[in-house]
């Protein structure tokens, strides 16, 4: 970047873009700009890439067990045992479902009503105190939920019955991962609302909750539901801790006491060694598990059209 | 039927809320403080530099594991920023507003959800097996990298969306090429949240285990290149916690990393801060 | 300004980088100080069954004691997990708990050990014995309670490894015969985790391999009236003991072969004995 004479020199000194109009340089900043195009498309085009690779592969590997399984012996078979060549996941298809519905059932309500608490009605002090700590555990590795599930959750719930290692340890553990998640980014959207809203509100006379009930919620339902979702997405994606808590047997679970598998946990326990139809058959599971990816995003899509953004954890 | 006085659904909610809010804030602290005074008694020099023994004895320290996780954590930055950033800045900039961007990005939102283990699946696949890298921190990183590039991408896009438009027409208005607009103009503007989007990255990749335990092997020896095996601290309290019955050192372990999280979220918060004054400080 | 900062933080983490990769090259330990050593060197990858891996590793040990250049890096995973590996290349050396089937690749095959598998219950448990139908049944689940076998009146929680882990094949092949194992059997990844899962919970069965018995915090039950101990392994009165393989693609050559010529050597036969296993060489 060399100087040109007649460039002013910005009032306070400070570096300002070398902007030249000198013929000569036009030329290759032109060329500079054509060339970064070239390299941003380059780098987009890497990344659409990988993204392709990774849906194609996993359709490829994953076709052939539904061919060969069949795709209903497959959804609704009830015995998995690879070396017997059964392949059937209804039983981790119960299993996750029954962790997911069970932690969100209580995450939703409980996490919305703590962020409501932190965001309306919490006096300043334990706001600052608190909002530290939600932040925090929400970037603490899952695992180390799952070893606090094991050393603490799974030894409680045997004292209740059965052997500890089920379906509530693993929706308690999953219930302390989607909190934090629910609390911070429900509190944040609260806290965006307008403040005229609320001004609006309480200027016609209703009472505090009224307002917080009846305006607040429903103008920052969509940044709610985007945690919601999130937390969802949490919940159907979590292995290691459910590896470490739930038993992995493969049975429908029959009650909140019984152990169960999940279909993260099927893949992780089996994928060191699955070869031929076997491995086929986890890869299928894949599929499954982007198939309800895809169906809760567009739910969440539809329920939420207004002024969604998609949230992603910063 | 008489209506309920507002004041008493008030009174009942409020008092459902402290309950709820104070429950969750009590059973959240208490796993901080529940990790932290189970595992930070067990801190000292010698857990910090001797190798774990591995197999079912649990003894040693976690040196292997730091210094696996620092490669892998390096390695994977190192691949993921530039197509991360870029793909966001192409699509900001230069991207038309047609059907295959809009496909594009409804691909990479998706794929921000899938769970890690499908990523481990696919990662085991290709760069294991196929690709013949082993049980390796490549094998690791490179899985990663896939796994973390839809986030980088949403978080990069959001930042440099965030730069006022104005910002840029001005750069336009005086002469500068887009290529010179974007790189003095809006990047300078859109670093801090790009940084973050990385750093929050970063924090991602240290607490990953699911994609990790089935690319990287497990060994828990001293790695000695970039296709040796190995365990991050994270895999290292799942191995201690289910092969041995460690647990006082999985629970120092556990709270190394969450010393570690707690340093991250301390980063982005001040980063986020020094944004927020230098924007109003400066506009 | 906004150059020099960018200079800034290009600096800070080119330094990073430099610093982690001066880290790297001095790793203390892996090159020895005696001018004299043993001119092996190289490293070999061991992966494979977890009945395997602490005998490997006590293998491995005595060997690079020998020979500190030489670098053996013990995995676990399961026996299925060491077969695919050394099939596929990703390492040099998979170890097996179970004889490799039809549906097995091709591999060359070196005997290591016999070990038996101990049927485990939790040391508060009063049972003490039963007979080889009695567990088939519990862990197939025509028996549910303790009651049923002379314990306390409690449920019985079934604890079994994964599919793919020798030590499960052979119990099946010596036990279970042609019956399923139950589907409510809680699975663990290793013999670790099953003993953990034993350990904490009263009603738990489970079976793991000999050389894990030396931790008292379970009770190997006797089978048939016959007692969990290496002697009776060894005369043959205990009914289920099974070989521990080595497996290797073709045959061993070069630092492996040397690794494998060791372990069948009479200081590594000692080992082998002294941990809880049946020597065959």
């Amino acid at each position: 970047m060399s100087q040109s004479t007649n460039i002013p020199q910005n009032q306070a000194g400070g570096n300002r873009p070398q902007i030249l109009s000198s013929a000569s340089h036009k030329q290759s900043r032109y060329a500079v700009n054509r060339m970064a195009k070239i390299a941003m498309i380059v780098c987009a085009s890497s990344s659409f890439l990988i993204l392709l690779v990774i849906i194609a592969f996993i359709f490829r590997e994953g076709l052939p067990a539904f061919i060969e399984v069949g795709f209903f012996q497959f959804l609704f078979g009830i015995d998995w045992s690879p070396s017997r060549g059964m392949f059937g996941i209804l039983p981790m298809i119960a299993g996750s479902l029954a962790v997911t519905i069970g932690s969100i059932a209580v995450a939703i309500p409980l996490g919305v009503a703590c962020a409501i608490l932190l965001a309306e009605i919490a006096p300043f002090k334990v706001r600052e105190a608190l909002r530290p700590a939600v932040e925090l555990l929400v970037g603490i590795p899952s695992v180390i939920y799952g070893l606090v599930g094991m050393l603490v959750i799974v030894p409680a719930v045997r004292q209740i019955g059965g052997t500890g290692y089920s379906v509530l340890a693993a929706c308690v553990v999953l219930i302390v991962m989607i909190l934090p998640t629910i609390i911070s980014i429900s509190e944040d959207s609260i806290r965006a609302v307008p403040r005229k809203y609320k001004e609006g509100s309480l200027s016609l006379g209703a009472t505090q909750w009224q307002t917080v009930w009846h305006v607040l919620i429903p103008a920052a339902r969509s940044g709610i539901g985007a945690s919601i979702v999130l937390g969802i997405g949490r919940a159907i994606g979590e292995t290691m801790a459910m590896i470490m808590v739930i038993g992995n047997a493969v049975m429908v679970p029959t009650s909140p006491l019984s152990p169960a598998r999940t279909l993260t946990g099927n893949i992780a326990v089996e994928i060191n060694y699955a070869t031929g139809l076997h491995a086929n058959a986890l890869f299928a599971t894949a599929i499954i598990l982007l198939a309800f990816i895809v169906i809760l995003n567009s739910i969440t899509m539809a329920l939420f059209k207004r002024g969604f953004r998609g949230q992603s954890e910063s | 039927m008489a209506k309920v006085n507002p004041k008493t659904t008030q009174t009942i909610a409020r008092t459902l809320i402290w309950g709820a809010g104070a429950v969750t804030a009590l059973i959240l602290v208490a796993i901080v403080i529940y990790i932290l005074a189970r595992g930070l008694p067990f801190i000292n020099w010698e857990f910090l530099t001797t190798v774990p023994r591995g197999g079912l004895s649990g003894e040693g320290g976690i040196s292997s594991t730091i210094v696996t996780t620092l490669y892998l954590i390096g390695l994977t930055i190192a691949i993921l920023v530039i197509p991360g950033v870029g793909t966001a800045i192409y699509l900001t900039q230069y991207a038309r507003d047609n059907w295959p961007t809009n496909a594009i990005r409804y691909a990479i939102n998706t794929l921000a959800g899938v769970p890690s283990i499908v990523f481990g699946l696919f990662g085991f696949a290709l760069f294991v097996t196929v690709l013949s890298f082993n049980f390796s921190i490549l094998s690791g990183a490179l899985t990663l990298v896939c796994l973390l590039l839809p986030t980088l991408i949403s978080t990069s896009e959001e930042a440099i969306r965030a730069v006022p438009p104005y910002q840029k027409e001005a750069g336009l208005a005086l002469g500068a090429t887009k290529w010179q607009t974007i790189l003095h103009v809006i990047l300078p503007a859109a670093l801090p949240g790009i940084v973050t989007g990385i750093i929050l990255c970063i924090g991602r990749a240290i607490g990953e285990t699911a994609c990790l335990y089935v690319t990287m092997g497990g060994s828990a020896a001293m790695p000695t290149s970039l296709l040796s095996g190995g365990r991050t601290m994270a895999l290292h309290v799942f191995y201690l916690a289910t092969d041995t019955s460690a647990f006082d050192k999985a629970m120092a372990t556990a709270a190394i990393l969450v010393i570690v999280v707690i340093i991250i979220n301390s980063l982005t918060n001040w980063i986020a801060r020094r944004f927020q004054l230098r924007l109003m400080g400066r506009s | 300004m906004a150059v020099k900062n960018r200079m800034r933080v290009i600096f800070l983490v080119s330094l990073l980088v430099l610093s982690l990769s001066l880290t790297a090259c001095g790793q203390p330990g892996t090159t020895p100080s005696n001018a004299a050593v043993s001119g092996l060197s190289g490293s070999i990858t061991l992966s494979g069954s977890n009945t395997v891996q602490p005998l490997a590793e006590i293998l491995a040990n005595a060997f690079t004691a020998l020979h500190p250049r030489v670098r053996i890096v013990v995995q676990g995973g399961g026996s299925s997990v060491g077969i695919k590996a050394v099939n596929d290349g990703t390492v040099d050396l998979g170890s097996s708990s179970r004889e490799l089937t039809a549906s097995d690749p091709k591999l060359v095959v070196f005997p290591l050990a016999r070990d038996g598998i101990a049927v485990i219950v939790n040391p508060q448990n009063p049972v003490n014995n039963l007979s080889k139908i009695q567990i088939r049944d519990i862990y197939s689940g025509k028996i549910t309670r303790w009651s049923q076998v002379n314990g306390t009146d409690q449920p019985v929680t079934v604890v079994a490894r994964e599919e793919g882990s020798g030590t499960r094949t052979a119990f099946e092949e010596m036990i279970m015969g042609d019956q399923p194992v139950t589907r409510g059997a809680i699975l663990q990844s290793s013999n670790g985790a099953l003993l953990q899962v034993v350990r904490a919970d009263v009603n738990a069965i489970g079976f793991i391999s000999f050389g894990f018995l030396a931790d008292k915090s379970v009770k190997g039950l006797s089978i048939d009236g016959v007692e969990a101990t290496l002697a009776n392994a060894r005369s043959g009165a205990y009914p289920v003991v099974r070989a521990l393989y080595f497996l290797t693609k073709t045959e061993p050559t070069g630092l492996v072969k040397d690794f494998l010529d060791f372990c069948a050597g009479p200081e590594a036969q000692k080992l082998i004995t002294s941990e809880g296993y049946v020597s065959v060489h």
